[in-house]
């Protein structure tokens, strides 16, 4: 299992937009990958738990991934973080 | 062939374009018991296969019509109807023995209670996109086509049975040039839109659904609510000469959008807008609106979940208020029952609903959410020119009560603190005829009056407007109704009142030079209707009007008053 966490600095928190290129960026690891935020943990592969939980700007989050892909998806939610300025 | 419908023309002016079908097809679903749970997983991942292959193809569209951004929306709708939490919900609904349908609409309404539950904004709105994948991913099961109005890209007329606000949100504004609608009035949904776009529509036509195919040719007039089907030739070059002329005309009346209302002989009456929402407010300042004399909060209520919080009305009435500044807004107290109804709060079914409990006998039936309205309006009351109007009062001890309740409310509010205008003013609609009759009486009490024609025709006649056996009885310029009117003003006038008209009425060519004689100080009409009866004031003498009433008075039908009238303009 590989964890990290990340500050939220995308000005309008985990929006549709930053929302949809972290589930788009971790849909095809075989990997469970979550994200947790405020003790609540969702599947980072739903957009709709990942946006139900109202993630806001300055939140910090936990992202755990457990499986046989587990760093390259750690990895790729970093590559994405920071490329797209959602966290860091 | 070439064809024609006529309908309730409710928004000026001529298009000419393709017809563009707004499919609603019927969604309910019910709960079944099913055997064979990996059938109707397979049913469902096939149905979502489908969805998805149409939602691809709509993205692609998107994107090359209207960018990259636009398309955004249907990437989003993509994820959703991937979800894997909702795919587990639904399918462990399945594996319990319930149908595909079923098991969606239930996992689909958790997830969008949870969205409305949230406390922002944005997140509240993402519901609608889940109800969105929802409502396709149904149709696929269901075998129902739906239409995709965000893919238009070239200019349509649209048809529908009846156009509903999130129908209209996807709507490609630029490209839509007309509505036609089967059902609707002056008030529905597809009559505001199309006077605030300044686009014709025509609703209550019953048939175009029926009769209009996709991308049939069309012409609609929306001034007297025809539409051509496959029209020749020269329907075409008649109606683009028409409609060239509508538009000069609109571009000369333009002119009067920042003078006051004056007659030839020099007297000022107020003509104001009726509005809706806060969405209208745009179209009354560009139609040189001198007030709101109707603002109708029933819209506050209608097409949501549950009533609007105190805090929701407040915001609605401040934005209304503050937009307005110091010209007066009439705003009227809710007023549903009748036809309006809310799909959170059952309504007693009646034999008889316009002579039942509505509007401020609903209120007196449900007091706390009256009440939770009468707070917000004197919350409010300090950011403008504010004037309370309480709909369907018949007794003296009616408007007592609806008073008494107002002031129960701002002592309570004065006492927590929060400051309440005293220049506000208290008054009620004037619409059922028994309170036409004493309006002398009301006139001591109220600060003012609001004729409202629709209902007071309706009730004078005894005669349902929408029964086209019996409508040639909804007669506006009938002696009887006219004598009503006449009575009223009079009354008021005598204790020092003020007298408005917020029915459809007060916009009528016909009416307007009777109403002026009498005295009538205020005109209130759809905002598109403004300018139109501002040019027309400044042709009519009122000492002219006012020597024609005892005349007209004695008139016996509404025949010989509309001819006087004609020959008199």
């Amino acid at each position: 299992m590989e964890k990290k966490t990340y500050k939220i600095t995308s000005s309008e928190g985990l929006h549709a937009r930053p929302c949809s290129m972290l589930v788009s960026a971790v849909t095809p690891f075989k990997s469970e990958v979550t994200i947790t935020y405020n003790e609540r943990t969702a599947n980072l592969k739903s957009i709709m738990g990942v946006m139900g939980m109202g993630i806001e700007s300055g939140a910090q989050v936990e992202i755990t991934a457990d499986g046989a892909d587990e760093s390259e998806a750690i990895a790729k939610v970093d590559e994405i973080m920071k490329k797209e300025s959602i966290g860091e | 062939m070439k064809q024609t419908i006529t309908g309730i023309g409710v928004s000026d002016g001529i298009a000419i374009a393709k017809a563009y079908r707004l499919e609603t097809p019927d969604l309910t679903v019910e709960k079944l018991t099913i055997e064979q749970p990996e059938l109707e997983i397979a049913r469902f991942e096939a149905a979502k296969a489908e969805a998805a292959l149409e939602l691809e193809a709509i993205r692609e569209k998107a994107a090359e019509n209207f960018g990259e951004d636009k398309a955004a929306i249907f990437s989003a709708h993509l994820l959703v109807l991937n979800d894997p939490e909702l795919e587990s919900s639904v399918k462990g609904s399945i594996e319990q023995g319930i149908n595909a349908e079923f098991a969606l609409q239930q996992a689909a309404d958790t997830f969008t209670a949870m969205f409305e539950a949230m406390d922002n904004e944005y997140m509240r709105e993402r519901a609608a996109d889940v109800r969105d994948v929802t409502k396709r991913l149904l149709a696929k099961l269901l075998g129902v086509h739906v239409s995709d109005p965000s893919t238009i890209d070239e200019e349509v007329i649209i048809i529908a049975d009846d156009l509903t606000p999130s129908a209209t949100a996807q709507l490609n504004k630029q490209f839509v040039k007309g509505f036609v609608t089967d059902i609707g009035g002056r008030t529905s949904h597809s009559a505001i839109l199309g006077r605030m776009l300044e686009i014709p529509a025509v609703v209550g036509t019953k048939t175009a659904m029926a009769s209009i195919e996709q991308g049939t040719s069309l012409i609609v007039d929306g001034t007297d609510g025809t539409v051509l089907l496959e029209p020749t030739d020269e329907d075409t070059r008649a109606y683009e000469t028409k409609k060239v002329a509508f538009e000069q005309d609109k571009e000369l009346l333009k002119r009067f959008v920042s003078e006051s209302t004056v007659t030839r002989d020099g007297h000022h009456v107020e003509v104001g807008a009726n509005i809706a929402s806060t969405e209208d407010l745009p179209l009354a300042d560009k139609n040189g609106a001198e007030g709101v004399g109707l603002f109708r909060t029933e819209f506050l209520y209608m097409g949501k979940s549950d009533f609007p919080t105190e805090e929701e009305q407040y915001d609605a009435y401040k934005t209304v208020l503050t937009s307005m500044g110091e010209r007066p807004t009439v705003v009227r107290t809710l007023d549903i029952g009748g036809d309006k109804e809310l799909s959170y709060f059952s309504t007693p079914e009646e034999m008889n609903p316009f002579l039942g409990v509505r509007a401020i006998r609903l209120c007196f039936e449900h007091p706390e959410m009256f009440r939770t309205q009468l707070r917000a309006l004197l919350r409010a009351s300090v950011h403008g020119n504010l004037k309370i109007m309480f709909p369907m009062i018949a007794t003296l001890e009616e408007f007592r009560r609806a008073k008494g309740m107002l002031l129960e409310e701002q002592e309570k509010l004065q006492a927590d603190g929060i400051e309440v205008s005293d220049t506000y003013e208290v008054g009620m609609m004037l619409e059922i005829p028994a309170a036409a009759v004493i309006a002398d009486l009301f006139a001591k009490e109220v600060d003012f009056f609001s004729i409202g024609t629709n209902d007071l025709i309706q009730y004078t006649m005894a005669a349902d407007r929408m029964n086209e056996t019996v409508s040639y009885l909804y007669q506006p310029n009938h002696p009887s109704v006219l004598r009503l009117i006449h009575n009223v003003i009079q009354a008021a006038h005598k204790e020092g009142k003020w007298v408005g008209m917020c029915g459809e009425v007060a916009g009528d060519p016909l009416s307007i030079p009777i109403l002026l004689g009498m005295g009538l100080d205020e005109f209130s009409m759809s905002p598109s209707s403004i300018l139109k009866a501002r040019a027309q004031f400044a042709n009519l003498s009122k000492t002219e009007w006012e020597g024609y009433i005892p005349e007209i008075l004695q008139m016996e039908t509404s025949e010989k008053i509309i001819e006087f009238v004609r020959a008199h303009s």
